[in-house]
C-alpha cells in the first residue's frame, strides 16, 4: 500500500510563465518517513498544497492512499483531507482561542474516521499524545494556545496531525521557528510517533542537519525538474 | 458549532460587547418608540372615553379636544349659558356638563365645572372618577376645589388645604388670583389620564376669580364697570341669582355663569349623535362646533402621524447602524482571522462550515443584542415610568411582548442574519482562494 504516489505531475500557478512543479515520480510507502530538502521558493509548499488537495491538479497523477484527490470535489476533498492527511505548518498552527487539548481534538470533530481511529475516547488519546510529546502537565492542556511557547505550539500541532493515525503526515518546515536543541528533539519525537501511528511522513525543510532522522531523503531540486536552471 | 462560535466571540469579547450594545440600543429604541406611541394613544383615548360629544365655540375639532379634555391650549371666546341649557333640554341628551377653562394652578390647568362632571366622566374603559381623600364639590361651597392625583402628589395637597390660581395657562404666571383662594375638598385617585394633572373648581368659584378682571374687559369705558371690591356688583352674580330662582336645583347647577368654554355631552342613544351634531352646528344664536372625540382623535393621529413615522424611521436607522456595526466588526476581523480559517480547513472544515461559523457568530450577536435591548427597555421603563406619567400622563407599563413586538424582534434577527451574509460570503471566497496557505 502506498501512502502517496505521484506520476508526471506538472503544475503552473494561474498567470505564471513557467511550471512550478514538474515531478516525474514520487512515492511514499505506508509508515515511511521521507526528508525533502531544498532552498526556499523552489516549489516545496506548492507540492504540499497539491498533495493536500488545495490546488487543482490534473486527474490521475496524484494518489493519496490510492485515492485520486483531483477526482474529488469541494466538501468531499475537505473530508478526504482530514480523514487521511495530518498537516503541520511552519508557525501559527493553532486556533488561538481554543485550549491546547481542543486544538489537538480538532480533526476528530470534523472526521469520523479520525475519531474512530483515535480509539473510543479521543480525549484520552489526545492526552496520551500530549504526554508523549512532553506536554504532560494538566495545566498546559487547558491553556489557551496563544499562551504557549512556540516550541510547545509546534508539539501540539504535531499531536493534532497524529491523532486518529492518518495515512500521511505533511510537515512544512515545522522546525524553522525552533532553536537547535528543540529542533532535533522535535524531529525525533515526530518521526517516532509517526512510526508508532503507522503514518507516512513527508517532512519538508531546508535544514539538512535533520536528514539523519528519516528513512530516506530527497533533494527537491533533483525531484522537480522545473527547478533546474 | 455553537460552542465554537461562542469561544471565537469570547476571544474578541470587547468588540463583540460593543456590537451587542449597539444592537441592543437600537432594539430598545424601536420597541420604546412603539410603546410610547401606543401608550400615548391609549392615554388619549382613555381620557376621552365616556364622552359622546364635546360642544365648544366654533373652532378646529382637534384644538377643542386638546383644550377641553387634555387642558392644552384654549378654545374660542366662549358660549352662552343659554346654549348650554338648550343642549341640556334636548331630548336625546342624557347629561351635559359645563366646562370653564383658561386658568392654571402652578402650571396645571384649572377647570371650572359642576358636580355632574365627577358623576359622568369616564376614563380607561369606563371607570368613573373616585376620590383618594375628601369629597367632591359639596353643597354650596363655592370655593371648593378637587385636585388631580399628580397635582396633589407634586405639591403635597390634602383636603382642607388652601390654593391660589393664576390667570392664563402658562407654567409661569405673575398674575395670581390671591384674592380668591380655594379650599381643597377632595383629591382624586390616579387615573393615568390628563385628569391627574387638573384642578377642578366650581363654576361659581371660577367666576369669582374673574369678577374683577372681566368687568373692565367687557367695557373699559363704562364707569359703572370699574374694578369693584365686592363680588355682588358683578353681573354674572346677579344672573346667577335670577336663574337660580326659576331653574331651580333640578339639574344640580347652583350657579349659572355668563359664558362657558365647552360642554361635555352624553347621549341616551349614541345613534343620535349625528343628528345632534347637525342641530348644534346649525344653532343661530351661538357659533358652536360639536366635536365627536373619536373622530377628533383620529384627526389628531393624522397630524401626529408624520412625527411618529419620523421617530420610527430614526429608530430603524439606529438599528441599521447597529447592523452595519456588526458587519464592520465581522469584516474587520476577517483579515486577522485568515490564518484561523486556514487551520480550520487543514483539519477538514469545509468552506461551507466556515461560512456557517460566521453566520452563527452573527446570530449569537444579534440574539444577545435583542435580549440586551429588551432588558434596557425594561430598565428604562422602570426608571422613566414615574417621570412620564407625572409630566405627560403616559404609562408604559412593564407589559410582555405583543405579537407586533415579537414580529419586530424577528425582523431584526433576520436582518442580522442577512447582514452577516456579506462577511460570510467574503470568508467563503477567501478560504477557497487561500486554501491552506497561511499568509500574514
Amino acid at each position: 500500500m502506498t501512502a502517496l504516489s505521484i506520476q508526471n505531475l506538472a503544475y503552473r500557478w494561474p498567470r505564471a510563465e513557467h511550471d512550478t512543479l514538474q515531478i516525474e515520480k514520487l512515492s511514499l510507502e505506508t509508515g515511511e518517513s521521507v526528508f525533502l530538502y531544498g532552498p526556499s521558493g523552489c516549489g516545496k509548499s506548492t507540492l504540499l498544497s497539491a498533495i493536500a488537495g488545495v490546488i487543482d491538479i490534473p486527474k490521475g497523477v496524484l494518489h493519496v492512499n490510492e485515492q485520486d484527490l483531483s477526482s474529488l470535489h469541494g466538501g468531499a476533498r475537505d473530508r478526504f483531507r482530514v480523514d487521511h492527511i495530518g498537516l503541520i505548518f511552519q508557525v501559527f498552527n493553532l486556533i488561538p482561542w481554543l485550549s491546547a487539548l481542543e486544538n489537538v481534538l480538532l480533526p476528530c470533530t470534523y472526521s469520523q474516521r479520525r475519531r474512530e481511529r483515535a480509539g473510543g475516547k479521543s480525549v484520552e488519546t489526545a492526552k496520551r499524545l500530549l504526554d508523549e510529546l512532553g506536554l504532560s502537565t494538566p495545566a498546559l492542556a487547558s491553556k489557551k494556545a496563544n499562551e504557549l511557547s512556540v516550541g510547545q505550539q509546534q508539539r501540539i500541532a504535531a499531536a493534532r496531525a497524529l491523532i486518529g493515525r492518518p495515512d500521511l503526515i505533511l510537515a512544512d518546515e515545522p522546525t524553522s521557528a525552533l532553536d537547535e536543541t528543540a529542533k532535533a528533539a522535535f524531529v525525533d519525537l515526530l518521526t517516532r510517533e509517526c512510526a508508532a501511528a503507522g503514518s507516512a511522513l513527508l517532512f519538508v525543510s531546508h535544514d539538512r542537519s535533520l536528514e539523519h532522522h528519516f528513512d530516506r531523503s530527497i533533494d527537491f531540486q533533483d525531484l522537480n525538474r522545473s527547478a533546474l536552471p | 458549532m455553537m460552542r465554537f462560535s461562542l469561544c471565537s466571540l469570547w476571544n474578541r469579547r470587547f468588540v463583540a460587547a460593543l456590537t451587542i450594545l449597539a444592537i441592543g440600543l437600537s432594539v430598545a429604541l424601536i420597541l420604546g418608540v412603539e410603546r410610547l406611541r401606543d401608550s400615548a394613544r391609549d392615554s388619549f383615548a382613555n381620557s376621552a372615553s365616556g364622552i359622546d360629544m364635546i360642544v365648544a365655540p366654533r373652532g378646529n375639532s382637534v384644538q377643542i379636544l386638546m383644550a377641553t379634555v387634555f387642558g392644552v391650549g384654549g378654545t374660542g371666546t366662549g358660549m352662552t349659558w343659554d346654549s348650554f341649557e338648550w343642549m341640556e333640554d334636548r331630548p336625546e341628551v342624557a347629561w351635559a356638563v359645563p366646562i370653564q377653562m383658561g386658568d392654571n394652578h402652578r402650571g396645571y390647568p384649572v377647570i371650572g365645572t359642576d358636580a355632574a362632571y365627577f358623576e359622568h366622566f369616564r376614563h380607561s374603559g369606563g371607570q368613573s372618577l373616585s376620590l383618594a381623600a375628601g369629597t367632591f364639590f359639596t353643597g354650596d361651597g363655592a370655593d371648593a376645589a378637587v385636585v388631580g392625583a399628580e397635582v396633589a402628589a407634586r405639591f403635597d395637597y390634602a383636603p382642607g388645604g388652601v390654593i391660589v390660581n393664576a390667570h392664563g395657562s402658562g407654567e409661569v404666571s405673575f398674575d395670581l388670583h390671591d384674592e380668591a383662594p380655594f379650599t381643597i375638598s377632595g383629591v382624586l385617585a390616579p387615573t393615568g389620564t390628563a385628569v391627574d394633572q387638573m384642578v377642578f373648581v366650581t363654576l361659581e368659584g371660577f367666576d369669582t376669580l374673574h369678577a374683577q378682571e372681566d368687568a373692565p374687559l367687557i367695557d373699559p369705558l363704562d364707569p359703572a364697570a370699574k374694578p369693584a371690591d365686592g363680588h355682588d356688583e358683578h353681573e354674572a352674580h346677579d344672573d346667577h341669582e335670577d336663574h337660580g330662582e326659576h331653574e331651580g336645583t333640578e339639574a344640580g347647577h347652583y350657579h349659572e355663569p355668563d359664558r362657558i368654554n365647552a360642554v361635555y355631552i352624553g347621549l341616551i342613544d349614541r345613534t343620535n349623535v349625528l343628528g345632534l351634531q347637525r342641530a348644534v352646528n346649525e344653532r343661530r344664536s351661538d357659533a358652536l362646533s360639536a366635536v365627536l372625540p373619536a373622530v377628533a382623535l383620529a384627526e389628531l393621529w393624522g397630524i401626529t402621524g408624520t412625527a411618529e413615522r419620523a421617530m420610527r424611521l430614526m429608530a430603524w436607522a439606529v438599528a441599521l447602524a447597529g447592523m452595519i456595526g456588526m458587519v464592520v466588526m465581522l469584516s474587520a476581523t476577517l483579515d486577522t482571522r485568515r490564518r484561523e480559517f486556514a487551520i480550520l480547513r487543514s483539519v477538514g472544515a469545509t468552506p461551507t462550515r466556515i461560512f456557517a461559523l460566521i453566520v452563527t457568530e452573527a446570530a449569537v450577536l444579534t440574539a444577545a443584542g435583542l435580549i440586551l435591548g429588551f432588558v434596557l427597555l425594561t430598565l428604562a421603563t422602570f426608571v422613566t415610568d414615574p417621570i412620564l406619567s407625572a409630566h405627560f400622563g403616559l404609562r408604559l407599563g412593564l407589559n410582555v411582548f405583543g405579537a407586533r413586538e415579537l414580529a419586530t424582534l424577528l425582523a431584526i434577527f433576520c436582518a442580522g442574519l442577512i447582514a452577516s451574509l456579506i462577511p460570510a460570503i467574503r470568508v467563503y471566497r477567501m478560504t477557497l482562494a487561500d486554501g491552506l496557505s497561511v499568509r500574514l
